[in-house]
């Protein structure tokens, strides 16, 4: 089990109340009467409200600016929120399942989240694969080879996702781009030839979603690298040693040896990748030139584009936004699982 | 070790050749990644004939820095570089500074009591760190705009404030854990209160970690997209932070790939020396926090 944790936060020496602070009690040592902000601090100590204090900032914000929203998309979504309610020609009402059933019987639905679906598979796999042969290469090259490679990748990672978005699709431009000229000089028995010139990648789903998946992946591999080349240095070097040393191969080694030793970091990787990749919003809008395209919708984008196309319909976009939030909750159930398990909660 | 010690199997390769393999894979590797950021880099230096000639060059044949000029000049958007860089550093160092002070109090909270809630509390900050930020988005919008928060940078830097929280507050909280309770308690025993323990012992004793949760902070709020996206209007071009304008330029001026780049590499180098000088912090924290990339 690796941990990056160090130590353990609070340990048990005092169940509760501050650690600092000095002498407790109605008086002060001199015996004389508390000023109000001693007596504020011996209200807190008796109380022991301290941590519940220290704890206000941050909850009022994540209070107001995420978790009323969300209660907020729950409601709205059972309303007929759009642009006559928003201009005031018409009243709000409440709608039941109204939206859900439009949404459930709107065939873009069905093709957002079959995008979705099938590009998160696609992507998660390969993210992981390619970053935990790279965090293998790693651990193998040379200590300067190595700091190289892995600088280039943190390269790659630090790239922001708007950056990297416009960078590619100025790669796979169809006039002009180095994509298409690359795939026009590749030999025709590799699949390339003449008929990738003004190649578009834009124009459908499949292209669009190839060129994204490579996007998300070159970005996203180098995290899993160095998570695994972290985790990699973890396992003491006679592991390995002495598993080659019986004859075992690097394929056999990994799976019966690397592999369940690192089964921690991977559950954590697997499940950020997938929570990750399909919500993966930035890349897609970037990509498919906004909110043009309906058939190139993601689901993230088909929830979006209903409330930022005109006319808003708000209802609508948040039933979808809903359905889009319920997905990533069930997935971040067991992110939270695994966090558990890694000691997060402690 | 010698070569005697590596395995008997006849068709492993010598070491020496292995290494070499190892390190053309490596090279090979490195190539594949950084190739999209010199294009990148490259296509900013390249005047307008070079864009889009039939056998690419990686290197500009007659470089030139006009695509930077228009960029800066804001010939192309209407606004300069320095507006853009001006708002995206505005947002990014207070949603710094605030979330750093605002999780270690949660930290401290966390890391030095226990508490009823306390576990509802650290599920809570792992559920709103992947909770997605387009569906959020819908009502955010429609309270930004009740709150005439809307086209306004104090709002997006308190809303980047409240996202970068949940990571900042579970790895701070191991370097507050850290820091042995009895520095505290001989502070508090030498007669400083609880005010001056914290500003005089724990806060320089957490301040490395400060600034490793600092990075996550930065990143986060310099990179930040569907926000500034919904919440900065097109009609307020002059608040638009960095990612925004990078898109907006890119949306706007299809073909101008000399100053798009430009204006994406005037984006992206800032953070990519971040992420250099921080690289090897970034690797320790990694698995505990996860980040949003």
């Amino acid at each position: 089990m690796v941990r990056t944790v160090n130590g353990q936060p609070g340990s048990l020496r005092s169940p509760a109340g501050p650690t600092s602070g000095g002498r407790g009690g109605r008086h002060s040592a001199s015996g004389r009467p508390l000023t109000s902000q001693q007596r504020f601090a011996v209200w807190i100590r008796r109380h022991r409200v301290a941590p519940y204090l220290l704890l206000v900032p941050s909850i009022a914000l994540i209070g107001v600016l995420v978790l009323y929203p969300t209660v907020q998309i729950g409601v709205i979504s059972f309303q007929n929120y759009g642009l006559q309610q928003e201009i005031g020609t018409l009243p709000t009402q409440w709608v039941g399942f109204g939206n859900y059933s439009q949404i459930l019987h709107d065939p873009e639905f069905w093709l957002s989240l079959r995008i979705s679906l099938i590009s998160a598979v696609v992507m998660v796999p390969l993210t992981l694969v390619v970053g935990t042969l790279v965090g293998l290469l790693l651990s193998r090259l040379g200590p300067r080879m190595a700091a190289f490679v892995s600088s280039v990748a943190t390269l790659a990672w630090a790239t922001p996702a708007v950056s990297a978005s416009v960078v590619f699709v100025w790669l796979a431009t169809p006039d002009g781009g180095v994509v298409d000229w690359f795939l026009s000089k590749w030999p025709s028995w590799l699949g390339g030839g003449a008929h990738w010139a003004a190649f578009s990648w834009t124009n459908a789903a499949l292209p669009a979603y190839t060129l994204i998946t490579i996007l998300v992946v070159w970005s996203g591999f180098p995290f899993v690298a160095v998570s695994v080349l972290a985790g990699l240095r973890t396992i003491p070097s006679e592991l390995h040693e002495s598993a080659r040393v019986d004859g075992a191969s690097g394929w056999r080694i990994f799976w019966k040896v690397t592999f369940p030793l690192l089964k921690p970091i991977f559950l954590v990787l697997v499940l950020l990748s997938i929570i990750w990749d399909f919500g993966v919003f930035t890349q897609v809008y970037i990509v498919i030139g906004e909110l043009g395209q309906r058939d190139l919708y993601n689901l993230g984008i088909y929830e979006y584009a209903n409330a930022f196309n005109m006319p808003p319909e708000y209802g609508l976009a948040s039933a979808g936004a809903f359905i889009l939030t319920i997905i990533l909750l069930i997935l971040t159930v067991g992110y939270v699982r695994a966090s558990v398990r890694q000691g997060a909660l402690r | 070790m010698t070569a005697l010690s590596s395995p008997r199997s006849g068709f492993r390769l010598s070491r020496r050749s292995r290494r070499a393999l190892l390190n053309l894979l490596g090279l090979l590797v490195a190539l594949v990644t950084v190739f999209p950021i010199l294009w990148m880099i490259s296509t900013a230096f390249k005047p307008a004939t070079e864009w889009y000639s039939l056998t690419p060059h990686p290197i500009p044949s007659h470089p030139t820095l006009a695509n930077f000029r228009a960029v800066f000049s804001g010939s192309l958007v209407g606004k300069s570089y320095w507006v853009f860089l001006r708002n995206g550093l505005f947002v990014t160092v207070s949603a710094v500074i605030l979330s750093s002070l605002i999780a270690l109090l949660a930290a401290v909270a966390l890391a030095r009591f226990r508490f009823r809630l306390r576990t509802t509390y650290l599920i809570m900050l792992l559920i709103v760190q992947m909770l997605p930020q387009q569906a959020l988005i819908i009502t955010l919008f429609l309270d930004f705009r009740s709150w005439g928060l809307l086209d306004n940078l104090v709002g997006l830097a308190l809303l980047y404030t409240t996202f970068a929280l949940p990571v900042t507050i579970l790895m701070l909280r191991n370097f507050v854990a850290a820091v042995p309770r009895e520095v505290e308690e001989a502070a508090s025993i030498d007669g400083a209160g609880p005010y001056k323990v914290f500003w005089r012992v724990l806060l320089p004793l957490v301040a490395p970690g400060l600034v490793a949760t600092s990075v996550f902070a930065f990143i986060f709020a310099y990179n930040e997209f569907v926000f500034a996206l919904s919440l900065l209007s097109p009609t307020s071009v002059g608040k638009f932070t960095l990612p925004l304008s990078v898109q907006y330029f890119y949306g706007r001026n299809g073909a101008q790939w000399g100053p798009i780049m430009a204006s994406s590499t005037l984006f992206t180098i800032p953070v990519m020396l971040f992420f250099i000088g921080v690289q090897r912090r970034l690797a320790s924290g990694l698995v505990a926090g996860a980040v949003k990339g």
